[in-house]
């Protein structure tokens, strides 16, 4: 792995500057500081270096390009300050009447040249080194639903939805808990799992609107374009969590779908996946399976909370004039249940509704069908069970 | 006979070819219909500065409710969904409602007077074009009260987010949006006519203040740019209504094709809102550095290149959207390019500061924070410009910092800049100096406070346009809050100040308010008449009121 030594040298020196400014800034700044919830919170400053060699590429490079920034910031404010103390009329300066040099002119016009060019340079490497996806030794598509990502490992018989966490939600509304978070908003449900030292290739799509995945410990944001794919690709180099966001607003909870990736050593990662793929197969299995109303309750409850209730509310209440409620709606409350599945499964063309016979299992779309019938206000009466979904696909 | 001729040519050459007594001593209609009806391009010019300001006071309490917002972790006061509409509207209102017509304004405003125009050449399009300002901005921010909410898909309004999942008031939006660009279109027309017809016979277009000549150049990129967003928000009409799918992959649309022509418009843009500011700047720092401008003829070159350059390097803002490697070389370089003549702009403001004999009343010194904080803007605007660094910076705080750098500190600031340094010839009075020294002081340390600490952010990993926040961020944001309110209330200061300057402040002594001030501008009274140059001024004093050319040669 060849790397720029000057600028690996650069980088430390910075870093250690700028972990001295960070403590300065902390004793500086502790007015601020004083909130209880506020004194656990780090003072980020700067980049990561991160843990991939294009984020460390990247890392040397912003710092390169911000270094000259403030080489030339000094120079111009520099003579700007001089000029502003001594060139005052009140300290009795005459002033001069020159207005024109071409040789000036040209010398600030190819100078910045000169350094623009020099600046591109390494630019174009890290450029081209970023955008060597091929060669990988596995594959995860990435897919951006409103709200929450989607992992397929095309390699694998692995495919999971990763979630904002029930932690996160719960410390969303209780401040106490909040104040004690540790990772708030950056936790999810199914985390991302990935072994080190592997090549991996990472194809980005979107099922609605334009998301976009960002790891930056990874040197990796990409966009997710509804009908499209873009790639990325990262080798991990050191075992660890790795948290990231969605950084393209796609609506509502643009802020609540956050990423989340388990770097493992190879062996744990092998023994995950097949853990995965097995529990993966006895899930598709019992989803089949008829229950009985209470289990299609309690699991209906928790299927709506994860998938419905960000855009239909924890109510069922909707937004008006966005969301349509579910409580007293006509489809839900209509004893044929056709509508009801048919919107379930191919979601409604033109709007935000997504089609979930795509994202959920039979057992899960029966027992959401259920649940909405049967609470959020609703008290319609019927049951549907995994079969009539599995009839209506 | 022949002398009856001389005599009536005389006559016709002294009153400008046109009745002098037709409209000599006329003022302004009494009345308020007079605001309605008005033609005059002094009494427009204050219409568009009042609107801006009034739209400058609404995109700023929206920018109150989203850092009262984020003030703290968790949501505290809004609804994530409201939260979006704020960004997006505080976004369209500051762009499109404040800061392009408050440059509108100071056009109609200087170029006549500083060309030695009697009125812009089409009155009364004028007068439409700002009408029509006031109906759409109404529209816009009518939408927050229909079912469903206002637009909330960030001023951007990127496809399909903007299309297949907006709300219903989306239509309203794309109406507003057209009637603005309709707006700014006129307004355009109506400089490019006024400056190539409309000047002095005897003032080249070399001779004319720098001022002037931004505008000229920002007024083709208007032309050039605003029928592009119109065929944006077009395409977006009939994709949500018409069936069509420009922007739809299922229908064989293409979603990024949205944002090619969105930066298309968008990049000419920002240089719409930042080459007026570069004016503004290059006439008041000779007035109090006294001394002309350095290098004026490289400040033109510069601006047109400033200008030719922004139509070719829309694709920086897509870095992520999936460019071949290609594209995104091409992009980065031709955009870092675009640091040179910004660049030489600097050095030549820089230089006409030194050695001269300065002074630092209220418009130097916002001009002197537009060069020093936009230069950093800039500084940030060229990391940003590097493609493989974007990835970490893109749609973070750290963008965030940069745009309001150039846009706050940049374009706002001049135009502060301006309303200081034009006022006390505006109303023939002067504003407290003293007030507003410490309201510069005051609002210039606040911004910072404000829009500072979220480079950090950004590089810390806080994405743009979310409502909360994980705990590491909550330190910058808070602080950032703080500045943010503090600037929102210097804001009430500013108001007050001008407010009394109009209604109470001195008369101003002396000939002009500025002892170094040249330009025709203040030919015209102390207090600028109703009507300016009954005779068009003369070759001598046009290089006598030069503010670049040196006027050793001329006395």
């Amino acid at each position: 792995m060849p790397k720029n030594t000057f600028y690996r040298q650069l980088s430390i020196a910075v870093v250690a500057m700028f972990k001295r400014v960070s403590n300065f800034h902390k004793v500086y700044l502790l007015p601020f500081l004083l909130t209880p919830q506020l004194a656990f919170a780090e003072l980020g400053l700067n980049l990561p270096e991160g843990v991939t060699s294009v984020s460390r590429d990247i890392y040397s490079l912003h710092m390169l390009i911000f270094w000259i920034c403030v080489a030339i910031a000094v120079l111009v404010f520099g003579a700007m300050i001089w000029s502003m103390i001594f060139h005052r009329k009140s300290r009795g300066a005459v002033a001069s009447n020159f207005h024109e040099s071409t040789k000036i002119e040209l010398a600030w016009t190819i100078i910045p040249f000169i350094i623009l060019v020099l600046m591109a340079i390494p630019a174009t490497k890290v450029m081209v080194a970023l955008e060597k996806t091929d060669e990988a030794d596995m594959t995860v598509k990435i897919t951006g639903y409103q709200w929450k990502w989607q992992y397929e490992y095309l390699d694998n018989d692995v495919s999971f939805f990763s979630n904002l966490s029930e932690k996160n939600r719960k410390e969303m509304e209780d401040p106490e808990a909040r104040a004690k978070a540790e990772n708030y908003l950056l936790e999810v449900d199914n985390p991302l799992v990935l072994p080190v030292g592997k090549k991996i290739r990472f194809l980005m799509t979107s099922n609605d609107v334009i998301h976009s995945w960002w790891v930056r410990d990874f040197g990796v944001k990409q966009d997710a374009n509804p009908g499209y794919i873009n790639d990325a690709w990262a080798t991990i180099e050191e075992p660890g969590t790795y948290r990231g966001q969605c950084t393209e607003l796609c609506g509502k909870d643009h802020g609540f779908m956050p990423v989340v990736v388990v770097a493992k050593p190879q062996a744990e990662y092998d023994a995950w996946v097949v853990e995965q793929e097995a529990k993966q197969k006895a899930e598709a299995e019992a989803a089949s399976q008829t229950k009985t109303e209470e289990e299609l309750m309690v699991q209906g409850q928790k299927v709506y909370s994860g998938n419905c209730a960000a855009c239909h509310g924890a109510t069922g209440a909707g937004v008006p004039g966005v969301f349509p409620a579910i409580t007293g709606s006509s489809i839900v409350n209509n004893p044929d249940t056709t509508d009801h599945i048919n919107i379930l499964l191919n979601g409604v063309a033109g709007s935000a509704m997504q089609a979930f016979g795509k994202q959920l299992n039979d057992g899960d779309i029966a027992s959401v069908i259920t649940y909405q019938r049967n609470a959020l206000g609703n008290s319609e009466g019927t049951i549907v069970q995994p079969t009539d979904i599995k009839a209506a696909r | 006979m022949s002398t009856t001729t001389t005599d009536l040519q005389d006559e016709i050459e002294k009153t400008g070819g046109h009745d002098h007594h037709d409209d000599h001593h006329h003022g302004p209609e009494p009345g308020l219909l007079r605001w309605v009806k008005t033609t005059n391009h002094k009494d427009i010019g204050t219409l568009y500065i009042w609107f801006a300001f009034a739209m400058l006071l609404i995109g700023g309490a929206m920018a109150m409710v989203i850092r009262a917002e984020l003030f703290q972790p968790g949501l505290q006061l809004v609804e994530p969904q409201f939260f979006n509409q704020m960004t997006t509207l505080h976004g369209l209102i500051m762009v499109f409602g404040a800061i392009m017509p408050a440059f509108v304004g100071l056009a109609n405003w200087q170029i006549p007077l500083m060309i030695g125009a009697k009125d812009m050449a089409l009155p009364r399009m004028n007068n439409w074009s700002f009408w029509i300002l006031p109906f759409a901005g109404t529209m816009l921010l009518s939408t927050l009260f229909m079912q469903g909410g206002g637009p909330a898909f960030g001023w951007t309004f990127y496809a399909p987010l903007s299309t297949t999942f907006a709300p219903d008031s989306t239509d309203f939006f794309i109406f507003a949006v057209h009637m603005l660009g309709f707006s700014s279109i006129m307004g355009a027309i109506n400089v490019i006519a006024t400056i190539l017809n409309m000047r002095a016979p005897d003032m080249k277009l070399m001779d004319m203040p720098l001022f002037v000549w931004t505008w000229l150049i920002t007024a083709f990129l208007l032309i050039a740019a605003m029928p592009v967003l119109a065929g944006a928000v077009t395409m977006m009409l009939t994709d949500r209504n018409f069936g069509t799918s420009f922007f739809d992959a299922a229908g064989g649309g293409d979603p990024v094709m949205f944002q090619h022509i969105f930066w298309f418009f968008g990049h000419p843009e920002v240089y719409i809102m930042i080459l007026p500011a570069f004016g503004v700047v290059s006439q008041i720092i000779p007035t109090f550095a006294r001394k002309p401008l350095f290098g004026y003829s490289s400040m033109v070159y510069a601006t047109a290149a400033i200008a030719l350059l922004s139509f070719i390097v829309w694709g920086h803002h897509m870095f992520l959207v999936g460019m071949p490697i290609a594209g995104q070389l091409y992009f980065m370089y031709a955009t870092i390019l675009i640091s040179v003549p910004t660049g030489v702009k600097v050095f030549n403001w820089v230089t006409t500061m030194w050695r001269g004999s300065m002074t630092f009343e209220t418009p130097m010194l916002w001009a002197v924070a537009f060069v020093i904080l936009f230069t950093i803007g800039g500084f940030s605007g060229l990391m940003l410009g590097i493609a493989p660094a974007d990835i970490q910076y893109h749609d973070t705080y750290f963008v965030v910092a940069h745009f309001h750098y150039v846009l706050v500190t940049g374009a706002l600031f001049s135009i502060i800049a301006a309303v200081f340094y034009w006022l006390p010839m505006w109303c023939g009075r002067m504003y407290n100096e003293k007030l507003a020294q410490i309201h510069f002081w005051w609002a210039v340390i606040s911004v910072n406070i404000l829009f500072f600490p979220q480079h950090f952010l950004g590089l810390a990993g806080m994405p743009r346009r979310i409502p909360d926040y994980s705990l590491q961020f909550a330190d910058f944001n808070m602080i950032s809050s703080i500045g943010g309110f503090a600037f929102g209330l210097s804001f009430i200061m500013l108001t007050y100040i001008i407010v009394d300057c109009i209604r109470n402040g001195e008369p101003v002594k002396g000939e002009r308010a500025w002892e170094s001030a040249r330009g025709l501008e203040w030919t015209q009274g102390v207090k600028a008449e109703y009507h300016s140059f009954e005779e068009a001024p003369s070759r001598a004093s046009i290089l006598a009121e030069s503010s670049h050319i040196s006027q050793e040669g001329h006395h």
